[in-house]
């Protein structure tokens, strides 16, 4: 190395200090990338009331999945996110019935997905908490053969071992520690009656044997603590949030007064710029029907940004740093 | 009632309650079984209907706000279509022969058995929970036995215990079964007694005395900051359940298990006793608990002898008759004291009795009434 570069990797190193220390200052946490997250839109994804059409459904995640990577090929893509030895959990929500759950055409159009990019069949597993919740849903329950397997918590079984992390203290889905190498992350956007909201941060509550003992105080922090778990944080590579039917308010379960169609999917990698996103989609909502912020009516998602203060750095909060693309 | 136990007698009794408590070797037992979580539910006795489908649930002071498929804090009921429903009627996770004094009760029916039963779930999430394997699970995660009200009566029957006891998790989470079997259990001469956090709304806790005969709460801590920090409760609901028990008259019993540093202070425990004996009274009896590290508070060492005997003394010089020490097997304050004449009154060891000394209510040696249910 010779004295000139010496002097620039120093400038460089003490620049990213200095950035570390104020954002410190500031309590949120310093990743070195901005977060990218793409919204796609198609009106005519929609044939009627919630059903959907699959090659424009096909479509909208092919240019999702190109914007996000920098890919020209959405197999190229995919393939940054899994491997053909993957076993890749699609942890979708259904505890909502068919109208606010992840949908069948969007899961199925993203099994297409990773079967191009290599992964075989039989590795793919479509989780929630419990069978009945993915029955409700519209998914077909399957624990064997060389399909693609649907499995509940209750079914799959639980860890034995406590996991704690901050104030969690949960045993762990057996689909998510033993089973999955890969998890993708399927939220729906949706309000929630205690939290504020329930996108991706919380979508893995259906990950543990607890959820009830953690709605208190909006969610705050257990909802940015359950993102701790190594194997929450480490093995979540992709998160595709179903907003093709939304809900602004009265969630989790499906209220028909309250939704509307947005028609979209949200797609990202980072959880807490996704759910950023997602919750401001939610307050301009809220706005244009003429119904209060979350703030206001005492459910303002503060643990997004839990999620992304100083000990927690599960991504980004700061609009700046979130780099929206619209499609 | 038998004033003296013989030795034959008590290796007798001694031999009966080793096999119950190693084999769980009782008559009437049905088949465990692990069937759909919702094929048996019950609509919930208190909750309130909200509008779009929401319900608030009016059983315990947390009052839960639930949506349409969505559970409360403890996780054991669903509302479903805009109805509350309890998924834990007649579906004991556990069913065991104990000693009474296991729960423990001092001056309740002594050196009789209580056939114990819980459901999984709980209004709390304490720290150092010991049963935290059945007290935090939801109905899917754990086996069950389907024993309706009459029949866990008659299993009680079967087994000679003289009383039902509701335990090991929290009674208040499966009230509607509790409160069932306690109207079978009247009907047929079977006491029921509830162990419990006492963190129950009021108008519950009234009805439910009608069926009651014995009440345990362990009082946590005598803080606000306990309650919240360490088991997610509060401790006002608490204490007004204490009230409203000496207002209608059933027997109870507090334990206040010692947790080092966080609960152990002489100031707490001399608070705690005058406001037990400004507001219930001397003769309630209190049994300070060892505590030993579980579930998340493992970083805890178990509660020192001397924090115990200090706490106890301490209770006594307020002026409470009957302070125990529990979890310290062979530990002179497991016995009874006649506080007028200082005679131990009852014996015990462990979860035996050796001796009893009380008659019709009474110290043997003095005449002095000694406070309880004695048969």
């Amino acid at each position: 190395m010779n004295r000139r570069e010496f002097i620039k990797k120093n400038i460089y190193a003490g620049y990213l200090l200095y950035s570390g220390i104020r954002l410190s200052d500031n309590n949120v946490s310093s990743p070195v990338k901005n977060s990218k997250i793409v919204i796609s839109n198609d009106d005519s994804v929609r044939i009627k009331d919630f059903r959907y059409n699959a090659n424009i459904l096909s479509s909208m995640l092919d240019k999702s999945m190109n914007n996000l990577f920098g890919t020209k090929s959405a197999v190229d893509a995919w393939k940054m996110v899994v491997n053909a030895s993957d076993i890749v959990g699609l942890k979708v929500n259904c505890l909502s019935g068919k109208r606010m759950s992840t949908s069948v055409e969007l899961v199925n159009a993203i099994i297409s997905k990773l079967l191009k990019a290599g992964v075989k069949k039989r590795n793919i597993i479509i989780w929630d908490r419990m069978n009945i919740d993915l029955e409700r849903a519209g998914f077909k329950i399957n624990t064997k053969g060389s399909d693609v397997k649907c499995i509940g918590n209750d079914t799959a079984g639980f860890k034995n071992e406590l996991a704690i992390y901050g104030e969690i203290g949960s045993l762990l889905s057996r689909t998510l520690t033993d089973y999955c190498s890969v998890v993708i992350n399927l939220p729906v956007l949706k309000d929630h009656g205690i939290v504020g909201i329930t996108l991706s941060l919380k979508n893995f509550f259906g990950a543990i044997h607890n959820p009830n003992k953690y709605h208190k105080k909006i969610g705050d922090p257990y909802i940015a603590d359950l993102w701790l778990i190594p194997d929450i944080r480490n093995k979540t590579k992709l998160i595709i949030c179903d907003a093709l039917t939304a809900q602004y308010e009265g969630g989790p379960p499906y209220k028909p007064q309250w939704v509307w169609d947005f028609n979209g999917i949200i797609v990202g990698q980072d959880p807490v710029a996704l759910d950023y996103v997602g919750w401001k989609i939610i307050e301009k909502k809220r706005k244009e029907k003429g119904i209060k912020s979350l703030k206001e009516v005492g459910r303002e998602p503060n643990y997004i940004n839990t999620a992304a203060d100083i000990n927690h750095g599960i991504g980004n909060n700061n609009p700046d740093r979130i780099e929206v693309i619209n499609i | 009632m038998k004033t003296k136990i013989t030795r034959r007698e008590a290796l007798k009794r001694s031999a009966l309650l080793c096999s119950s408590l190693v084999l769980g070797n009782f008559n009437g037992f049905p088949n465990f079984q692990s069937g759909d979580y919702d094929d048996f539910k019950v609509e919930a006795k208190y909750y309130e209907k909200l509008p779009n489908k929401r319900i608030r649930c009016k059983l315990c002071p947390k009052e839960c706000e639930i949506d349409d498929m969505e559970r409360g804090f403890c996780g054991v009921k669903e509302n479903i279509d805009g109805k509350y429903y309890t998924f834990v009627h007649s579906k004991p996770c556990t069913v065991h022969v104990d000693p009474i004094e296991k729960k423990p009760f001092s001056h309740f029916l002594p050196g009789t058995t209580a056939l114990s039963i819980a459901t999984v779930g709980c209004n709390m999430d304490c720290k150092y929970c010991q049963n935290w394997q059945i007290s935090q699970l939801r109905p899917e995660q754990c086996q069950y036995y389907f024993i309706p009200p009459d029949e866990m009566v008659d299993i009680s029957l079967k087994n000679k215990s003289p009383s039902i006891a509701h335990t090991y998790t929290e009674p208040v989470i499966f009230y509607e079964y509790m409160y069932d079997i306690g109207v079978e259990a009247k009907k047929k001469g079977i006491k029921n007694v509830m162990i419990s956090n006492g963190y129950i709304n009021p108008e519950p806790m009234r009805e439910l005395c009608k069926y009651l005969d014995a009440v345990k709460i362990d009082l946590k801590a005598f803080t606000e900051e306990f309650y919240e920090d360490i088991c997610v409760g509060e401790l006002k609901s608490v204490l007004d359940t204490f009230e409203l028990l000496k207002k209608e008259g059933i027997w109870f019993e507090i334990v206040y298990l010692v947790v080092p540093t966080l609960n152990d202070s002489k100031d707490e425990i001399s608070q705690m006793s005058r406001w037990i004996m400004d507001k219930l009274g001397p003769d309630v009896p209190v049994h300070f608990s060892r505590f030993h590290p579980q579930y998340k508070l493992k970083n805890l060492p178990p509660t020192p002898l001397k924090t115990l005997e200090l706490l106890r003394d301490t209770a006594m010089n307020e002026g409470l008759n009957y302070v125990y020490i529990g979890n310290v097997p062979g530990h002179e304050a497991e016995n009874t004291f006649c506080p007028k004449c200082k005679n131990i009154v009852v014996e015990r060891r462990g979860y035996l009795i050796t001796s009893l000394k009380i008659k019709n209510g009474k110290c043997e040696y003095c005449g002095n009434k000694i406070p309880g249910v004695w048969s």
